[in-house]
């Protein structure tokens, strides 16, 4: 019972991780490219209860921020400007996955005010805005390419343990020929030669395919072992001694064996390919500005200065770690459920 | 005579050393060195100082050296005849002790400083002058300085008079003549002459060669190259500077430049107090060190906008030999010059100040930065940013917007073009991110492309397959001269529009001509409106939008005397030989 509570608590907090991205509209205040050219890099806005003199407020308040004199590019605190925080208010337009228009926002402040939950960037956009808006490119694509590699794993996993001899061979060693190809180098090169004119949407689109179309070879190796094992069990002989065809023989018998392994990669692989795009966009072959994702939210701690002054620039890639633990306890706990309950 | 005015050209080394005007001649005996006697406040003899570099040099030989880091060592360890003071910006004398212009400013007479040694102790001439003009005017060398010694189509002729008098003979009258020479440093024949004989010039003076092999006029000569790591100058002993207590300049024992591939990387060195001087770095590093100043034992110095300006540039190129119509459908809208208004007008050139460069910068409406005082042109009108103004530009070029905002053209066809960057320039991607977002307020979608430096290169001079560019330029020299490459019609650097036969259009013509016509024009002040009219109609004409002129930032620890940092390169290092440790 302990591994299924494990994979409900799991599988709940991954729901609720992508409901607050899918809706991401809603629960940032800002919209992700609005810039603040008054305020880049202001520290994270704290809400308070208490104002300097000391008394309560019911309704928690911000301060504005103005520029410290004493130090360029640092801000300190304007306590002459207060702000209630509102919640449920009016703010930029957003669409609801990519259909529904809405103007309602979680929470905000009255404006000239800023809220700044993770405080701002070098163009003085929100952080938090742009960390929900920028989780939706990153969930995507690792659940996109994820899918796709397991999907390609399976076909020619299948195809490779199923068949053997030299179909078997030149499956896997072409799979050799692919994890050994220097894929980074080979991306850069890609980059370069495509042309100016591609959407955001079709550089997503690419980065789902690369990533995809380069992990398949270990979930293929491991669908090629199942169902090498699969099609020597007796009832699978049996089977084919009835005169079972090979596609019924795949679909009906052997397959069947392999969806725990399937689902256990695809946790796996999800979390490595959320790190994928991260990567890939922090060395620049990601989505391009002002699109949001976590690659990019983190490509600015390149910069010595973003990573000597700025602390909350950090924030992105502490969130990510809850983000990888929920997906591979989600996986931890299949694993265990395979142990136990075979499929 | 014309000698202080006198501007200079090249976009690239300026090679030398300095002083200030003032000059004693000594006249005990003909066995007594002509050396220069500098008005430097006397500093202390002996010490060491360490600067980082991006990385190692290609060559120390100044006649092939094309890199930054070569160029910054080899300004240590030569000399040239008239040199470029980078504070006052004018020229003074150097191994020339004097000089003297034909009144039709086309012959040049150097009289030479008498009894002067290379660094390895054999003496100079008039016949190394010689020999060094010839090196850099060999076709077969390949020079960087081959280009700006062809004035008028004919390369300047050289020749002896006698020991220490030479004359130059140009076949036109040349604006920048005097400016010319910093840059060409004086190569010694008796270690160089045998290579250009033998045709093996190409491979002398490679870095891997012994110190002895070496020998130059500058303050500093080879001590030691450790490759990836470092490399170590020592002091002259032959040097002809003195300062005003007759102590033979340099004071400092030893430079030793260490090899330190990133920006960040050297500042954190510098922070660390591995290195004495920090030169050239981004406001945003400042900022770092700016911290820790009072406690750090360093002074960090703004000197204000160099002569770098960034700009942005619609692709204007004639297209019909390419097969890209996608892009030629679009240069309907960049060739009109109310489109590029409208982009001028609506971008936020206090923003990119702001944001790109803490406020450390000025923003630009020509190519002439502020820090260029003798050739800005101060009437240049500043226009505020106005999306108004924009958004009637655009409509009086016939277009118009659809109901969401966006701005469509007389084909209906939505206003959309992508602007290339080079993703190694954090600094530039950043303006075209500001300037997507300023467009995006006029109904323009623009996207950002930032491609690998070389990449970008290749689309701009010679696939022509891009739409708009941020690009900057940084000329070695204040002298408009320096610009000729980037204005007139066949330049190389004509970004816009290159490879053009003949002006595509008027104002090209006119560029054209005021470039040509101050070029040979003696005159500051006939040649400064000329200039303020080149400006004037790029502002008008926008072939660039100009953006933005970052500020020289140096720092250097307290420890150092007599530090004087310019906004000419090199910035900090310029009176090397003036410098000494407290």
């Amino acid at each position: 019972m302990k591994h299924r509570r494990k994979l409900w608590g799991a599988l709940i907090l991954l729901a609720g991780l992508h409901g607050v991205v899918l809706f991401a509209g809603f629960f940032a205040p800002y919209s992700s490219s609005a810039q603040d050219r008054e305020l880049p890099f202001a520290p994270p806005t704290r809400a308070h209860f208490f104002d300097i003199r000391g008394k309560f407020h019911a309704h928690p308040f911000v301060y504005g921020l103005k520029d410290d004199p004493k130090n360029f590019g640092a801000y300190e605190t304007d306590f002459a400007q207060v702000y209630p925080l509102q919640f449920f208010v009016q703010g930029s337009r957003y669409r609801i996955a990519g259909m529904f228009y809405s103007r309602l926002h979680l929470f905000g402040v009255g404006s000239p005010g800023r809220i700044f939950v993770m405080g701002s960037d070098g163009y003085g956009r929100d952080q938090f805005t742009r960390f929900l808006y920028g989780g939706q490119i990153s969930l995507a694509a690792g659940l996109i390419a994820a899918a796709f590699s397991v999907v390609l794993g399976i076909i020619i996993g299948a195809l490779a343990g199923f068949y053997g001899g030299w179909i078997d061979d030149v499956l896997m060693r072409g799979g050799d020929l692919f994890m050994a190809l220097p894929w980074l180098y080979l991306l850069f090169a890609v980059r370069a030669a495509l042309p100016l004119h591609i959407a955001e949407w079709q550089v997503f689109l690419l980065l789902v395919a690369v990533i995809g179309l380069i992990g398949w070879v270990r979930p293929a190796r491991l669908i090629r072992g199942v169902v090498l094992s699969a099609k020597e069990r007796n009832f699978v002989v049996a089977a084919r001694a009835f005169g079972a065809s090979d596609a019924y023989l795949l679909r009906r018998h052997i397959l069947p064996q392999t969806y725990g392994i399937v689902l256990t990669q695809m946790t796996l692989l999800i979390p490595q390919y959320i790190l994928a795009e991260v990567t890939l966009t922090f060395l620049g072959l990601g989505v391009g500005e002002p699109m949001p994702s976590w690659g990019s939210l983190l490509s600015s701690l390149q910069q010595y200065y973003v990573l000597s002054s700025y602390w909350w620039m950090f924030v992105p890639a502490l969130l990510l770690i809850p983000v990888f633990l929920a997906y591979y306890l989600a996986a931890d706990a299949l694993q265990e459920r395979l142990k136990t309950v075979p499929l | 005579m014309l000698k202080i005015r006198l501007p200079k050209l090249s976009a690239f080394a300026l090679v030398g050393t300095i002083v200030s005007s003032l000059f004693v001649v000594s006249t005990a005996s003909a066995q007594v060195a002509d050396r220069m006697v500098t008005d430097t406040p006397a500093g202390h003899a002996g010490g060491r100082i360490a600067v980082a570099l991006r990385s190692d040099p290609k060559t120390l030989n100044p006649a092939l050296a094309e890199d930054a880091t070569s160029r910054d060592i080899i300004y240590c360890m030569n000399a040239d005849l008239i040199h470029i003071n980078r504070e006052t910006q004018r020229t003074e004398s150097a191994l020339a002790k004097s000089w003297s212009v034909s009144h039709d400013g086309r012959t040049y007479t150097l009289r030479l400083r008498r009894g002067l040694r290379f660094s390895d102790g054999k003496p100079f001439n008039a016949d190394d002058v010689i020999f060094t003009f010839q090196v850099y005017l060999d076709e077969k060398i390949h020079s960087p300085q081959r280009d700006l010694l062809i004035v008028g189509g004919k390369p300047i002729s050289v020749q002896k008079i006698d020991d220490y008098t030479v004359r130059f003979q140009l076949a036109q009258p040349y604006a920048a003549a005097e400016r010319l020479f910093d840059g060409m440093p004086i190569l010694p024949k008796h270690l160089l002459e045998n290579a250009y004989k033998n045709g093996t010039f190409a491979k002398s003076w490679s870095i891997s060669m012994a110190p002895r092999e070496f020998a130059g006029l500058g303050p500093f000569r080879l001590k030691e190259y450790v490759p990836g790591q470092r490399i170590v100058l020592e002091r002259n002993p032959y040097y002809w500077k003195m300062d005003t207590a007759g102590y033979q300049l340099p004071y400092l024992n030893e430079i030793v430049f260490l090899f330190v591939p990133s920006e960040d990387a050297q500042v954190i060195r510098f922070q660390a107090g591995d290195t004495d001087i920090l030169s050239s770095f981004s406001a945003q590093n400042f900022a770092v060190l700016a911290h820790k100043q009072e406690t750090a034992g360093y002074h960090l110095y703004d000197l204000g906008p160099g002569l770098e300006y960034n700009f942005l540039f619609f692709n204007l190129n004639d297209l019909s030999s390419k097969n890209l119509p996608q892009i030629a459908r679009k240069q309907v809208w960049f060739q009109d010059v109310r489109f590029r208004q409208a982009v001028s007008a609506a971008i936020d050139r206090g923003g990119i100040v702001g944001l790109v460069y803490s406020g450390r910068a000025a923003p630009l409406w020509s190519q002439v930065t502020p820090g260029n005082k003798l050739w800005v042109d101060s009437a240049l009108p500043h226009p505020a940013r106005s999306l108004d103004r924009a958004r009637g530009l655009l409509k009086s070029a016939g277009f118009s917007w659809k109901g969401d905002g966006t701005l469509i053209d007389e084909h209906a066809s939505p206003v959309e073009f992508s602007i290339l960057t080079s993703s190694s320039n954090t600094e530039r991607t950043k303006m075209a991110t500001i300037i997507q977002n300023d467009l995006s307020q006029l109904g323009m979608q623009v996207h950002v492309v930032s491609l690998d430096f070389s990449a970008m290169v290749d689309r701009l001079l010679n696939s022509f397959d891009y739409e708009a560019a941020i690009m900057g330029v940084a000329s070695g020299d204040a002298d408009p001269t320096s610009e000729m490459n980037v204005w007139v019609s066949s330049g190389g650097t004509h970004l816009w529009h290159l490879n053009e036969v003949k002006p595509a259009t008027p104002w090209e013509a006119e560029l054209d001509r005021l470039m040509n016509q101050q070029l040979i024009t003696l005159n500051y002040e006939r040649r400064k409106r000329l200039y303020d009219q080149v400006q004037e109609v790029v502002a008008q004409e926008l072939p660039v939008i100009c953006l933005a002129s970052p500020d020289i930032l140096v720092g250097a620890k307290d420890s150092i005397g007599n530090f004087h940092p310019a906004i000419l390169d090199p910035y900090a290092l310029w009176n090397v030989e003036e410098l000494y440790v407290r």
